[in-house]
């Protein structure tokens, strides 16, 4: 669905996007993870043929962006990192309008309108202004808008940013059931639960540059351990402690508020600290994340 | 009723990117009279209030102390070609500044627009064919009024819709090219009204003819719209006497002003989009 080879983007000296390789599939659910500035957004808009590219090269759905733009983006859902809804109107004209763009009929669109407004769980809402609606069901309604030409490809770009938990399980939910039917999605993300909720595989981006790429399982079992241990001396104690700490685990990482100790088995690493002599204030032995993954890659944090 | 799991067909069935490529800005021109139905009481209230308080201010008020013919004709025959292209002006420029900067910088929804198969271009054009629209009814409710008041007759009808559609597009064109360049309001628009459309109103041969004016103020009327399309006005509907060749000049003006602003806007637009 998505070629893309040696792609970047720069705006005057800045490399905004650098060289990036990588391939979508149909019915795939593919995820670009990084930190804000990373390239994310600046990826997305060229794969929304709304962007043009410096140098390298991009197909999607077998086209040209550059050439054939509004013929791809005519076929693409777009749910934009700000939602870009029309105050004035209420949220089933938000719906039409957009329907329209696509020169779909008015008949067709009425009845769409009411499988996206149950889909989006809008129904009640439907007859309010946008500005009556929680940022959860804003963004319920772009998606909804998304998907009225049935896309082939949804791109959704920091899809739960800003939201509560429970708005975003919500409209993950909701993801998961696009997937089932077989809609192609592209995630920005820089949460790493949603990447791992959301993507069957994905693209570790810094810097512009990727980093890494493969299912959240692969990337974590190649760049990570099975089990991280969490311990905290205190945030003044962490540097002198980490030397005492030489030997145990298979690697350390040493933060300002906590001391990571990856390994196959937490609960022996603690013993072993305890052993040793050493009482951490707090401890906890997690499963090892795709944050982990961005730690190791990068020597930073996702969300700084 | 069926879910849309169920009925899902994809786009590649149900879009033909041609139709769109088509008839795009028309689609956007009906999102913006969708969007006027909202403030149509404001609309019409400012678009035949306005010039209608003129009417009878000027035309009646001040017609009254005049006591003999201007240019041959009563003067309230006389002020009607200014005051329909002033308002027709008005309306279409309401359409292009407001929604201009709400696309681009309140909502953004020009972004939502372009994500579809709605290319710039195709926004700039519906955006002018909806202020067009807003301009035409504006003047043809307006030309109903000035027939109560025996101010024009049915023949000038459509000769003084011609002459203030064409003010209209031409100031609508360019004022939209300059609205584009707006990263926010501040006060833009205030200051378009005070130095722009209130001296081109006040000096456009609009109350008495423009050579009545100072020599030195002159230079007013003739870059402005509002006086080209006056003089033809005022010669279509009770055939005031302009030569031939100042006809010319006054469409030539006109156009010229239309076309300079749009090869002006389509740039600014598309280079905005993909910013």
């Amino acid at each position: 669905m998505i070629v893309a080879s040696k792609l970047t983007k720069t705006y005057g000296e800045f490399v905004a996007v650098d060289g990036i390789d990588f391939e979508v599939k149909r019915g795939e659910s593919f995820g670009i993870l990084g930190p804000n500035g990373a390239g994310k957004s600046t990826t997305m808009k060229m794969i929304a043929a709304t962007s043009q590219r410096t140098s390298g090269e991009l197909v999607i759905l077998g086209k040209d962006p550059d050439k054939k733009g509004p013929e791809i983006r005519a076929h693409l859902g777009v749910v934009p990192q700000q939602d870009l809804v029309d105050r004035e109107l209420k949220v089933w004209e938000n719906l039409y309008v957009y329907g329209r763009y696509f020169g779909l009929k008015r008949g067709f669109i009425l009845k769409k309108i009411e499988e996206l407004l149950d889909f989006a769980q809008l129904q009640e809402k439907r007859n309010s202004k946008t500005d009556e609606l929680s940022g959860g069901m804003k963004r319920r309604l772009t998606i909804a808008r998304g998907l009225i030409n049935e896309p082939e490809i949804l791109l959704l770009d920091e899809p739960t940013t800003g939201l509560d938990p429970q708005a975003r399980h919500i409209l993950w939910d909701r993801l998961f059931r696009l997937k089932e039917v077989g809609v192609t999605l592209v995630i920005t993300t820089h949460y790493m639960d949603e990447a791992e909720q959301l993507c069957d595989r994905l693209v570790v981006m810094d810097k512009g540059k990727i980093m890494a790429e493969g299912s959240p399982a692969e990337l974590i079992k190649k760049y990570s351990s099975k089990e991280v241990l969490e311990v905290r001396f205190g945030s003044a104690n962490n540097e002198q402690v980490a030397k005492d700490l030489a030997g145990i685990g298979e690697r350390l990482e040493i933060l300002p508020d906590r001391i990571l100790v990856y390994s196959a088995n937490g609960e022996k690493e603690l013993e072993k600290i305890v052993k040793k002599g050493l009482k951490p204030v707090t401890s906890l032995v997690r499963r090892s994340s795709l944050e982990d993954v961005f730690l190791r890659l990068t020597g930073r944090s996702l969300v700084e | 009723m069926q879910t849309l799991q169920e009925t899902w067909q994809g786009a590649a069935t149900l879009v033909d990117p041609a139709v769109p490529q088509r008839w795009g800005f028309w689609y956007v021109a009906e999102t913006r009279l969708r969007n006027m139905s909202k403030w149509w009481p404001a609309i019409v209230a400012f678009g035949i209030g306005n010039p209608v308080l003129y009417l009878f201010s000027v035309g009646v008020g001040i017609g009254s102390l005049i006591s003999g013919p201007v240019d041959g004709v009563s003067y309230l025959t006389f002020l009607a070609p200014a005051l329909l292209a002033t308002a027709a002006i008005q309306a279409a420029m309401d359409e292009v500044s407001f929604p201009t900067i709400e696309g681009f910088v309140w909502d953004k929804t020009f972004f939502a627009t372009n994500s579809t198969g709605i290319t710039g271009p195709q926004i700039v054009n519906g955006m002018m064919v909806a202020a067009m629209i807003r301009a035409v009814a504006t003047v043809l409710i307006y030309e109903l009024i000035l027939l109560m008041f025996g101010a024009i007759t049915m023949d000038a009808v459509l000769p003084l819709l011609l002459s203030s559609s064409f003010a209209a597009l031409a100031f609508a064109a360019v004022m939209f090219a300059v609205t584009v360049k707006i990263k926010d309001d501040d006060g833009f628009f205030a200051i378009i009204g005070r130095f722009v459309i209130t001296p081109m109103f006040m000096f456009s041969g609009t109350f008495y003819p423009l050579e009545n004016t100072p020599i030195y103020l002159q230079w007013i009327g003739w870059i402005s719209p509002l006086w080209h399309s006056t003089d033809i006005g005022r010669a279509l509907s009770y055939g005031a006497d302009v030569d031939g060749w100042l006809m010319i000049v006054h469409f030539g003006f006109l156009i010229a002003m239309a076309i300079g602003g749009f090869a002006w806007v389509y740039p600014q637009f598309i280079k905005r989009l993909s910013a």
